[in-house]
């Protein structure tokens, strides 16, 4: 056990905590259903069919296996339907938070390493932009230039930059303070190989983590969006989309509305669980905590036990 | 304290500019309010003089200083879809926001504080997980559909509340239960994570020594001390409320307040009145930021607000 | 002398991700009415955690693993089990930790976190706890105590905090009071005047006191006995006397021989090297035999506590100069 490499630690780990690996499971699920979308999808998903129209699931009395997840008003297969929206929700999820990690990063490395003046500028200038009123203005933008899915990453992406270069900005001012840096400066290290070879580094971790986790706030904004109306627009599929098609016909065909929510669900859930679980174990001190608590619950449920035979 | 209110103000006035600037280019500059606000049967001569009438046709610095002038002084002109002024369609709208977020705001705060709490007593035990699923359960449902899923069991299936609208405080409760949910799961992680580092901390070691009880310690001493970081977070709820949750959920139940309007306005191409909504929703959340501010401060006294 | 508080073999484990660390091996001790008690050792020795079981402290990712503890003839920790008696904790038995600038809560008054307790255990109402509370506050030497009473920690100097911190631990009239390194994070100068607080609350209330350090000098200066912990044992215990000017375990021998003297200014201090074992995985036998220069092969079997002169030592060679050097 002490001698396990990291690798080892790392999956060994992962085993024992369920959620976490059943997370992660999910993840790469989605992740195969948005590449592979075309091969997957039994329909292509804008195809539709008016003598299909509105079929049930396969498990209800008028469903068949010609539509597992059953068809919707205009007759298209749900489940094809699932599946293209996966690939384009991870596409705009990740377009955006590099876009908007890229942007905050450079502002946030600028502004912590020039301090000073160009720092509180930059800091107030985020400050400011946080205090916007986030998807109402999304929609002001939207409904001025137009939706679409280049729009909603543009706008997603200026309303989301904000917390890298926060990170970022407070990561590089404390690490310019560390012994290393400041020896590197005083030997005249050029600042861009002060940046690259002594910043950087300090920054991966925890810049990783926040793209997790932006990741799945931009996937419920873009689902947001999308359902009002004023992202991904038809024929291109999204989960929010659906789930606004599909409203009409709550009533009758509830399927329509909550495979694809449940779409998003498992999406998110599965990202924070997998996340939760990596932040942990990245860092010792948050991982002997969770040693000490789960064996301390287990040594109650042992007590309990006990007294109850 | 004035004096910190006062420099909090200016920071608002920032926030305020910053955003006519945004809108300003947004709407000027990349778009066209012309052909976005008339219809597309209007004649050249009909949109040359609505161009007019909104000073298209100075230049920018004057449409600007123009712009930044009538927001001042509250006029952000006619609605084109009510036809009259936008801002008493605004402040006609607002107080059903402002009941709506009031109520699922004031429900997540009751229910989350007692809940993160009890997690935090065992971490790791079977009340904590099973809070802690449910708050990553509730972060992972989009407020849209939780909203649909809630009429189709509560109003369609079981027919206990209506489907949408306004009026009763019936209709309020599908609405605010919704709009709860995820503030409720943030506040209590929060709660619950801010909770069991407190309860490691020393003074907890020297409430325990002097005989006070789990419960009483909870109560009286960790809460207090988790009350600033909760003010933050609730004031950044609030502000999130505001600007998104009302938006999507009053779109579901058809709750008459600004954020479906904004909708409404949007898709009708009624640029003043979306205007007016974001300006007021935007000076909302500096008086919010504010008043959670002076809160903080009135609970930590080691808060200096300068 | 009858015993107040009595500790039996007592065993504390922590539980952590490399395994199980042993933190306390077997621990006995008595202590008398009006007895001082100093139990001095490195950090990591075990005496802190003594202190935390005798207040019914010790936490996850700790635990007791066996032995008794009572007080007064009632069990606080009985055959590892942890009790739970009301009445004592705060009351009867009451402890003063080390950092004063943490351990008061930032958020509450210095009044508040004062009458709290005195409420709880003396069941006086609002008025009456405050006027307890001022008294209190008066009596460990703070001016003003009315006003004061309305501030917060952060209006306090931490030689003030720490006597907030005792003010608290005498309020319900105590019959021990537990303090845990209580001047290591105060300057010099404050350090005396807390000491000189503590004799002379003992002196007035007759009350016992465990105090716990690292600093021979405070020992010799307040304690009528001494208790010396290593790796998770005690390895010596007698009268200070005794223990100063003839101490027989090697290691007490080392301490202080490291320790400072006013009144010998010639002698060189020597530390003792090496560093302590861990307790992960603790040697069987006695736990200093790495770091003892008289260290033979029947220190390899685990060594009790025996009558050794007037006091207890657990060593194969008791008395003997193991540093060679006379001191």
């Amino acid at each position: 056990m002490a001698n396990a490499s990291p690798q080892q630690g790392f999956w060994g780990d992962l085993r024992h905590d369920m959620p976490a690996a059943i997370g992660l499971c999910v993840i790469l699920l989605i992740v195969l259903a948005a590449v592979f979308a075309p091969l997957l999808a039994p329909y292509d998903p804008a195809a539709q069919s008016l003598i299909k129209r509105l079929a049930p699931p396969v498990w209800m009395t008028r469903g068949s296996w010609d539509h597992v997840l059953g068809t919707d008003n205009l007759g298209r297969d749900v489940l094809s339907r699932v599946i293209w929206g996966a690939r384009v929700t991870l596409l705009i999820g990740a377009a955006t938070c590099l876009i908007a990690a890229t942007l905050g990063t450079l502002v946030g490395l600028w502004a912590g390493y020039r301090g000073g003046r160009t720092d509180s500028v930059l800091m107030r200038l985020v400050d400011i932009q946080i205090s916007f009123p986030g998807i109402l203005l999304i929609l002001l933008v939207v409904g001025v230039i137009g939706p679409g899915v280049g729009t909603l990453i543009g706008v997603l992406a200026i309303t989301n930059w904000m917390v890298y270069a926060r990170l970022v900005r407070g990561i590089v001012s404390s690490t310019r303070q560390t012994a290393h840096v400041e020896a590197a400066e005083i030997v005249g290290c050029r600042p861009s190989r002060v940046i690259f070879r002594h910043i950087l580094p300090n920054l991966v971790s925890p810049l990783l983590t926040l793209l997790i986790l932006e990741f799945t706030n931009i996937v419920l904004a873009e689902a947001a969006v999308s359902f009002l109306g004023f992202g991904v627009q038809p024929p291109q599929t999204s989960w929010g989309l659906d789930v606004a098609s599909g409203r009409d016909y709550l009533f009758i065909a509830w399927w329509l509305v909550t495979f694809p929510g449940l779409a998003i669900v498992a999406t998110v859930l599965s990202i924070n669980l997998f996340a939760g679980w990596l932040r942990v174990t990245t860092d010792p001190e948050e991982r002997e905590k969770r040693f000490a608590r789960s064996l301390a619950a287990r040594r109650r449920r042992a007590v309990r036990k006990g007294a109850n035979t | 304290m004035p004096d910190f209110i006062l420099r909090r103000l200016f920071q608002g006035l920032l926030v305020v500019l910053g955003v006519t600037a945004t809108v300003f280019v947004v709407t000027r500059v990349f778009g066209d309010p012309v052909s976005l606000m008339l219809p597309l049967s209007a004649t050249d001569a009909q949109r040359a003089a609505f161009a007019a009438q909104i000073g298209l046709d100075q230049p920018l610095p004057v449409q600007f200083w123009r712009f930044l002038t009538d927001i001042v002084t509250l006029d952000f002109g006619d609605s084109l879809w009510q036809r009259r002024p936008a801002i008493e369609v605004v402040f006609e709208r607002l107080p059903n926001t402002a009941l709506l977020v009031g109520a699922g705001l004031g429900l997540a705060v009751l229910v989350s504080i007692p809940l993160g709490a009890i997690a935090a007593l065992r971490p790791g035990g079977l009340v904590d997980r099973l809070v802690v699923s449910l708050g990553l359960l509730g972060l992972a449902m989009p407020q849209f559909w939780l909203g649909l899923m809630a009429i189709m069991v509560f109003a369609v299936q079981l027919k206990w509340l209506p489907t949408s609208g306004f009026g009763t405080a019936a209709h309020l409760v599908l609405p605010a239960l919704t709009l709860a949910m995820t503030p409720i799961a943030r506040f209590t992680m929060m709660v619950r994570a801010a909770m069991i580092d407190e309860l490691n901390k020393p003074y907890v070691q020297t409430a325990r020594a002097k005989g006070m009880s789990l419960p009483r310690i909870l109560r009286v001493h960790t809460l207090r001390n988790i009350l600033v970081p909760f003010l933050a977070l609730s004031g950044w709820e609030a502000i999130t409320a505001l600007s998104g949750y009302t938006v999507v959920v009053e779109t579901v139940f058809a709750w008459p307040g600004l954020g479906l309007t904004a909708v409404q306005a949007i898709q009708r191409g009624d640029l003043f009145l979306m205007q007016a909504i974001v300006f007021v929703i935007a000076a909302l959340i500096v008086i919010i930021g504010i008043a959670i501010d002076v809160a903080a401060k009135s609970i930590d006294p080691r808060i200096e607000l300068n | 002398m009858s015993a107040l508080l009595k500790i039996e073999d007592l065993a504390v484990v922590f539980d952590t991700r490399a395994g199980t660390v042993e933190a306390l091996r077997g621990v006995s001790l008595s202590l008398g009415r009006g007895e001082t008690l100093g139990i001095v050792g490195e950090s990591g020795s075990g005496k802190s955690v003594t202190a935390q079981a005798v207040m019914g402290l010790i936490d996850v990712p700790g635990r007791i693993a066996g032995g008794s503890i009572s007080w007064d003839g009632q069990a606080l920790v009985q055959d590892g089990a942890q009790q739970h008696p009301s009445g004592i904790w705060g009351k009867e038995v009451t402890m003063v930790f080390q950092s004063p600038m943490t351990s008061l809560n930032p958020l509450m008054t210095i009044g508040a976190q004062l009458e709290e307790v005195i409420r709880k255990h003396l069941g006086l109402g609002r008025a009456a706890a405050r006027d307890h509370a001022a008294e209190m506050l008066a009596a460990v030497g703070i001016s003003g105590a009315r006003r004061r009473l309305d501030q917060y920690p952060h209006e306090f100097s931490g030689g003030m905090r720490q006597r907030v911190m005792i003010a608290m631990a005498i309020a319900c009239e105590p019959k021990l009071l537990i303090a845990d390194e209580p001047t290591t994070a105060l300057d010099v100068t404050i350090q005396a005047q807390i000491l000189e607080l503590l004799a002379g609350l003992q002196e007035r209330l007759g009350l016992s006191i465990i105090l716990i350090t690292h600093d021979l000098g405070i020992v010799a200066g307040l304690c009528h006995r001494v208790a010396v912990m290593y790796a998770g044992q005690i390895v010596e215990t007698g009268s200070v006397d005794d223990i100063f000017d003839r101490p027989a375990h090697p290691y007490t021998q080392g301490l202080i021989r490291s320790t400072p003297r006013l009144d010998e200014p010639e002698d060189r201090l020597t530390a003792i090297e090496g560093t302590p074992p861990g307790l992960l995985h603790p040697p069987e036998g006695c736990a200093f035999r790495t770091r003892c220069p008289i260290a033979r092969d029947d220190c390899r079997a685990p060594q009790a506590l025996r009558p050794f002169g007037a006091g207890f030592v657990a060593c194969t060679q008791p008395g003997v100069d193991a540093w060679g050097d006379g001191k």
